[in-house]
């Protein structure tokens, strides 16, 4: 029994700033030291402070260490693991920013999160089930599988007022409930792992960090709508998450809480993976389902709708992993408990991925209804070196961007769809004021026209079209009537593509031209960048007042575009410029501009 | 997994180690000093004893044994300090497992301060 647990994030953000070293030095050192019997380390899932990393959590003190290196170990181990001293500068510096040390749960980026999903994430090893069952795991299974009916269980749902954390917010409980109306002699549980936003990965930090959570709803999802078999569609691009599901299936095997006559209730239910390779598309539900079956991933028209006719043409429902996340816990502390978080029509608390320019990237956990401005300026410390917030960018490609005047918004479904945005799957990218808004959209349309599976012509001829008028506006070279036609380019594709990637692709472009549309008609009508960001709108110039001559910005230069000689002003040769900006951040005079 | 009785007994077993990861304001904290003097007086005995019982007994959600550096009573090692939200702080002086197993029975659990072990009782006596 260790008398100290030393925590260690295993996480994806964690390892790929070399939280394994940081493990094994830390195992030697403790064994070094003759601590082993009394000082345990765990490898743990995500804390959710991923830019801070590698993160380390001492227990029972609570102590937060942030940014390990490999030579601050012996320190730790030395100093607070054998006498008990905190090696302070290694203290996250929210917890110390007062004479005394502050708890983690104090910081403004915990304060005011709330966790559900993640409960698990950064407290348990998520390769040792015993840990998940420690803190109350497979207790929902059991009380469902002994105690309530598949009816109970869907009314539980449909009374928490869950709904789905994939994109589209469709209630769960509405969704098992037609699944479980459909008679068959086979029906399936999937899970959608496919996360391919970019920039969210709490699917991604809920597999790695709390495995038995979702394997533990995807059975109870079984029992209630009747089926006997489950998949895990999950990204071959997550190695760390996909180890850990196949580690947490075979121990819920081993354990009978996977397999034959669960709970001794005569309930039957495996998991099998499958691996995506890593398409979009493949988020979407048809074609994800298509991709198990073993054909290449592209959607089908619905309905017939997966709770009729999903996997293999049987009734099938898919839900997405934060979704799942949710579950367990709401057949545990009951469907009123659940509801008592977030807003009228949205229940309980969403995770986003937080990323961008903002100070502390990361994962959050809040309840709906929390506004972006809270989230922004609180949790997540607002923006760096002192630049204005301008937009966040909610829901990947398929979402919108939401302007500094709707900061104050509570954020639920509901909300971001007025605002012309969507909750997606929580991506939120926050962007300064040396953010392009076209330029933004025409990154999104790049994403959806390379992920375009091609199966349906408005998708896939159209979001190219809207990709090179987008490409035209940026080189300076559109009219107003592209812009027109842009437009008009995007309503068709909103009502006549296939799937949702393509149905969605134009909102990127719809919402900024609704917030920034002065932004467009500048690199249309005035040829400039307001941001300066779009290169060929662009001219970099010395100021001959503030250019001292010190030649520090030409030889610099890599394209040799800078004249000048010494204790002279310096010019540049717009011809061979190469607006790298190089040469801005070296002048020590602030004397080089872009126009 | 036959019932959810055999469930309840694997997380029974665990809570208790889990638990040492719970952060509560209303936690009791238990301090022993682990510096050089009280390492060299026979601490750890004292401390691991202590977090084992804590566990043992699932009370780490209640209780948080830590250790700390030299409280500068280094003649009265091993020190153990118990805080708890709301009262005074009580030091219990020159250690041993057994008796601070005492302490965890007679004190944290039962509310009554072991007179005998304390600072107090020790500086008395000389």
């Amino acid at each position: 029994m260790y008398r100290s647990h030393v925590l260690v994030c295993g996480g994806t953000g964690c390892t790929s700033s070399g939280s394994q070293r940081i493990r094994e030095r830390l195992e030697k050192e403790i064994a070094a030291n003759g601590l082993s019997e009394e000082v345990g380390v765990v490898k743990t899932g995500c804390f959710g402070l991923c830019a801070l990393g590698p993160i380390m959590i001492v227990y029972p003190e609570g102590t937060f260490y942030s940014m390990v290196q490999e030579d601050d170990i012996p320190e730790i181990v030395s100093e607070h693991l054998l006498k008990g001293r905190v090696v302070t500068r290694l203290l996250y510096d929210e917890t110390t920013k007062t004479d005394k040390i502050i708890p983690l749960n104090e910081t403004n980026f915990y304060k005011k999160q709330h966790r559900v999903a993640l409960r698990n994430c950064g407290v348990i090893n998520p390769e040792n089930i015993e840990e998940y069952i420690g803190t109350g795991g497979y207790e929902a299974l059991g009380i469902v599988l002994t105690e309530k009916t598949p009816e109970d269980v869907i009314q539980i749902l449909l009374d928490s007022g869950l709904r789905g954390r994939g994109g589209a917010g469709f209630p769960t409980g509405l969704k098992w409930k037609f699944a479980a109306a459909n008679e068959a002699d086979q029906k399936y549980v999937c899970c959608n792992a496919d996360e391919g936003d970019p920039g969210a990965f709490m699917d991604r930090s809920i597999l790695e960090g709390d495995p038995h959570a979702v394997l533990e709803a995807m059975a109870i999802a079984g029992y209630a709508i009747g089926a006997s078999q489950g998949y895990i569609y999950v990204r071959a691009e997550y190695p760390i998450a996909v180890k850990r599901l196949e580690i947490a299936i075979n121990q819920a095997r081993e354990y009978g809480l996977l397999g034959e006559n669960i709970f001794d209730s005569g309930f039957n239910f495996d998991i099998e993976l499958r691996l995506g390779a890593g398409a979009f598309v493949c988020g979407e539900e048809t074609a994800l389902m298509t991709s198990i079956e073993g054909n290449r991933g592209e959607p089908r028209p619905r309905p017939p709708f997966p709770a009729l006719k999903g996997l293999f043409q049987k009734p099938t429902i898919l839900n997405n992993v934060e979704t799942f996340a949710n579950i367990p816990q709401i057949i545990v502390n009951g469907p009123e408990w659940f509801a008592s978080m977030g807003t009228e029509n949205s229940k309980g608390t969403k995770v986003f991925a937080l990323g961008g320019k903002i100070h502390n990237t990361g994962l959050v956990e809040v309840p709906m209804g929390t506004t972006l401005r809270e989230i922004v300026e609180e949790i997540g410390g607002g923006i760096p070196n002192g630049k204005k917030f301008k937009a966040a960018q909610t829901g990947g490609p398929s979402g919108g961007c939401i302007p500094a005047e709707h900061l104050d918004v509570p954020i639920d479904y509901d909300n971001l769809k007025k605002i012309g945005s969507m909750m997606g799957s929580g991506g939120l990218i926050i962007m300064d004021e040396d953010t392009c808004m076209v330029d933004i959209a025409k990154f999104f349309l790049e994403f959806t026209v390379d992920e375009s599976c091609g199966k349906c012509t408005p998708c896939r001829i159209g979001t190219r079209r809207m990709l090179e008028i987008l490409e035209k506006i940026t080189k300076g070279q559109a009219t107003m009537e592209d812009l027109d036609k842009l437009e008009e380019l995007c309503y068709h594709l909103q009502s006549s593509s296939l799937c949702a990637l393509g149905q969605t692709a134009p909102n990127p472009v719809l919402s900024t031209l609704r917030y920034f549309r002065d932004e467009y008609i500048a690199h249309i009508v005035d040829k400039k960048c307001p941001a300066g960001v779009c290169k060929d709108l662009l001219q970099f110039k010395i100021d001959p007042d503030k250019c001292k001559g010190c030649t520090l910005c030409a030889r610099t230069c890599p394209a040799d575009a800078i004249i000048g000689s010494v204790r002279e002003v310096h010019m540049i040769d717009s011809e061979k410029c190469l607006k790298c900006g190089a040469c801005i951040e070296k002048c020590r005079f602030g004397a080089i501009y872009k126009e | 997994m036959k019932s959810l009785e055999e469930l309840r007994a694997i997380r029974a077993k665990m809570q208790g180690k889990v638990g040492v990861r719970a952060e509560n304001e209303n936690q009791i904290r238990v301090v022993v000093g682990m510096a050089t003097c009280g390492i060299a007086s026979g601490a750890r005995p004292v401390l691991t004893a202590l977090s084992d019982a804590v566990q043992e007994q699932n009370l780490s959600e209640k209780i948080c044994v830590t250790q700390t550096g030299c409280i500068g009573l280094c003649q009265y090692e091993p020190i153990v300090e118990v805080l708890e939200p709301g009262k005074e702080k009580v030091t219990y002086v020159k250690m041993t497992p057994e008796k601070a197993l005492e302490v965890l029975r007679l004190h944290l659990l039962g509310g009554q301060v072991v007179t005998k072990y304390t600072l107090g009782a020790a500086q008395n006596s000389l």
